[in-house]
């Protein structure tokens, strides 16, 4: 293979793979918007949240599964929590007062975050090895992370698992009924209550799986909420009560991100991988304000 | 029964008041003169937190240990009062406007704990007449103290670093003269603390003949990939990590990946703590750093804070990070702060002292190795001294390695190439003289102790 092609397909393949990890984090928000019509704010400390958690239960020597299921719990009785404090006074609010809320949530979650455990670095190691992919490059030369691909596979089958959720049983049914018009599901004798609890419970495990993935690669620190960052283009372009569209938007992101930085960097000064992203995610808004699987809404006077 | 106890309780809270009166009363006592006020602004929260933690922990620490073991300075108590900015400037200002009255004079000196607050506060701290002491971060042109008469870069700046680093990397390489042709990556947060190193990088590459290319880190740094994977086009001989919090680990985590021997990364001093490498795991063993004190316990200043702080449960840390290294930072930097103050005293008396008069105590500092020795901090910071234009003073740099558990040094004291540097900060404070009308101190306007 051309040593210029291998090259460009290296950085092609390595941004599809960050645009995975990215997803991982659009996900939670895109749940709770499918649900709730909310933009949550949180998301990020909700990340920073579980991986903290997550990282300081296997300090104290407990066993990586148990660690994983208490923090699993902890962060589903955080979901009950938000929606009996938070949500259920605001029922029927309008969405801009809940997005409010959840900013504050997201002050309120980072602080708890850093008081019941620390402020300090916890090294998190889950058993991925971030190394390359010997037989790939021993085969084209290209380098592939192990470390992505196991990302991009748990990324997978949490997506797959989550659209299940969503699509099959009594509850996805009336996740969807909640997700197309709360108050008509309501009135139905949907319990809006249960479901957004259900719903927040699940933000909470997409963020535990995503911020251990973080957390592996960063350390759990603070820093890890801002992994919200690059997850906002990824919904502007996906649309953002689309799960496909978190998926397929990453992609693009991650991918144009990663050829922007290597091939128009150095010609404009390099560094530009964190605004090119939204860049693209802003011009796709103005061709498609929906996003690419968003759903148009056309509101009748 | 119910008359009794409501008797019993007003007596009780009679008797509180009473009591909290008598403390009242004895603080009312204390003498405004005999005590000298230290803002500590710093972070307790925020993404760098475990930096900001680590050395206001050791600054207060060493406070402590004075006040304990001493009685304060020359008889003189030491007070503070922590302020917590996030690492956000703005916050910073407020800390520092709240903060700069207090005491019988005012805070005499702050420590502006971040570039971006050093900025910040140049030219208030200027007109207030307040040190400002930011040892090992910017601005580096302060230390042409004829232009920057409040600003103190003590010990070493950024621009000293860089080139210490390469004189370092080129005793590695067996000599100057192997540098050329040699490639070296500037891996920098796109951040005005992260390009202040650019023109030495430069000025460097063009005197011994290396090739250099300047990659930016976009903020936060969180994924570095396209960057790495540019390393991996370029084969670099070497590549300074100039990052900041999680930034920094990141190179690591990439560099193993890529297979770039972490021996040939040379992070800044902001990126050779326990908390940069320890996330990183075993892909940051090998990984050297720039460094201006020694770190670890094993000091006898750091078993006295154990003794006399942490015995009396005064600690301002949790004592496993006693001795790490942005807590000897903090010591480090406690020590020069109080060295200051002492050689001020000599001169206005032993009370409480202004800005002006603290500065007098810096622009005349001389810590010998004698007196290194007498504070028990032999190896934690290099016998140095500063005057009126030039407020750094040493210039010199350790350098340290991760071996997979702790920092080891390996390197003694290396010298920066002054002569370069020197030149590039004149040039640099001389311009900065010109934007603002400043005219630079000379002779007898630097005070007849600083002609």
């Amino acid at each position: 293979m051309p040593e210029e092609l291998a090259w460009f397909l290296e950085v092609l393949i390595a941004g599809l793979l960050s645009g995975v990890m990215y997803s991982l984090v659009a996900l939670g928000f895109v749940l709770i918007f499918k649900a709730s019509g909310v933009f949550n704010f949180a998301q990020g400390a909700m990340v920073l949240f579980a991986a903290l958690t997550f990282a300081r239960f296997l300090e104290m020597g407990i066993n990586f599964w148990f660690a994983a299921a208490i923090t699993l719990f902890i962060m589903v009785v955080l979901a009950v929590i938000i929606e009996r404090v938070m949500l259920r006074p605001l029922v029927a609010q309008p969405v801009i007062i809940l997005f409010m809320a959840t900013i504050g949530l997201n002050y309120f979650l980072e602080g708890l975050a850093q008081g019941v455990w620390d402020t300090q670095v916890h090294a998190l190691d889950l058993g991925i090895e971030d190394v390359p992919w010997q037989s790939v490059m021993d085969a084209t030369n290209i380098l592939i992370s192990l470390f992505d691909v196991w990302a991009a596979v748990i990324c997978g089958a949490l997506v797959v698992m989550l659209a299940y959720f969503f699509q099959k049983g009594r509850i996805g049914r009336a996740l969807r009924a909640v997700a197309d018009d709360n108050q008509a599901a309501m009135s139905v004798g949907i319990p809006l209550q249960l479901i957004w609890a259900i719903v927040w419970a699940a933000a909470g495990l997409v963020a535990l799986v995503a911020g251990a993935l973080w957390g592996q690669r960063l350390g759990v620190q603070f820093s890890i909420s801002l992994v919200a960052l690059k997850a906002l283009p990824v919904l502007i372009l996906g649309g953002f009560n689309s799960i496909a569209g978190a998926i397929i938007g990453g992609l693009i992101i991650g991918a144009a991100e990663k050829l922007a930085e290597v091939y128009l960097g150095p010609i404009i000064g390099g560094g530009i991988e964190a605004w090119f992203a939204y860049l693209i995610a802003m011009l796709f808004l103005m061709v498609r304000p929906q996003g690419l699987f968003g759903e148009k809404i056309i509101e009748r006077v | 029964m119910i008359r009794k106890l409501l008797v019993s309780l007003v007596s009780g809270l009679m008797l509180t008041a009473t009591a909290g009166m008598s403390v009242m009363a004895a603080e009312e006592k204390s003498d405004p003169n005999k005590e000298q006020f230290f803002p500590v602004l710093s972070y307790w929260s925020g993404p760098f937190a475990p930096g900001g933690s680590g050395i206001a922990g050791g600054w207060m620490d060493y406070m402590a240990l004075l006040n304990i073991r001493d009685g304060g300075v020359n008889g003189v108590k030491l007070t503070w009062e922590k302020c917590d900015f996030g690492y956000v400037t703005e916050r910073a200002v407020e800390c520092y406007e709240r903060l700069k009255n207090k005491g019988k004079h005012g805070a005499a000196v702050f420590w502006p704990m971040s570039t971006g607050t050093t900025y910040a506060l140049m030219e208030r701290a200027h007109k207030d007449k307040k040190v400002l002491l930011h040892m090992g971060y910017g601005r580096t042109d302060a230390t042409d103290g004829r232009v920057f008469p409040y600003a103190f870069p003590a010990m070493t700046n950024y621009w000293n670093q860089s080139s210490a680093k390469l004189r370092y990397i080129a005793q590695l390489e067996g000599g100057e003269g192997n540098l050329k042709g040699k490639k070296i990556v500037n891996l920098h947060l796109k951040h005005p603390y992260g390009i202040e190193t650019i023109p030495v990088w430069d000025k460097l590459a063009a005197r011994f003949g290396f090739e250099v290319t300047h990659l930016p880190v976009p903020w936060p740094g969180i994924d570095q990939k396209s960057l790495w994977l540019q390393i991996r086009k370029i084969k670099p001989d070497y590549v300074i990590n100039r990052n900041w919090g999680v930034s920094c680990t990141v190179p690591l985590r990439e560099a193993a990946r890529i297979g770039f021997p972490r021996d040939h990364i040379i992070g800044v001093w902001w990126c050779g703590s326990e908390e940069d490498v320890i996330p990183a795991g075993k892909s940051a063993k090998g990984y050297i750093t720039a460094t201006f004190h020694a770190t670890g316990p094993d000091f006898p200043v750091i078993q006295e804070i154990f003794e006399h702080v942490y015995g009396n449960m005064k600690g301002n840390l949790s004592a496993a990070r006693v001795g790490s290294v942005y807590y000897n930072r903090g010591v480090a930097g406690a020590i020069v702060t109080m060295e200051a103050l002492r050689n001020a005293q000599a001169k206005f008396g032993n009370v409480a002292l202004s800005g002006e008069q603290y500065r007098w105590g810096m622009e005349n500092f001389n810590l010998t190795a004698e007196r290194i020795e007498e504070l028990g901090a032999t190896g934690i910071l290099p016998p140095f001294s500063m005057k009126c234009d030039d407020h750094e003073g040493s210039g010199q740099v350790r350098f340290q390695q991760w071996d997979g558990t702790k920092w080891s040094m390996i390197s003694d004291w290396i010298a920066p190439y002054h002569e370069l540097t020197r030149k590039m900060i004149l040039d640099s404070a001389a311009k900065y003289a010109k934007e603002k009308g400043i005219t630079p101190r000379s002779g007898d306007s630097m005070g007849s102790d600083c002609g």
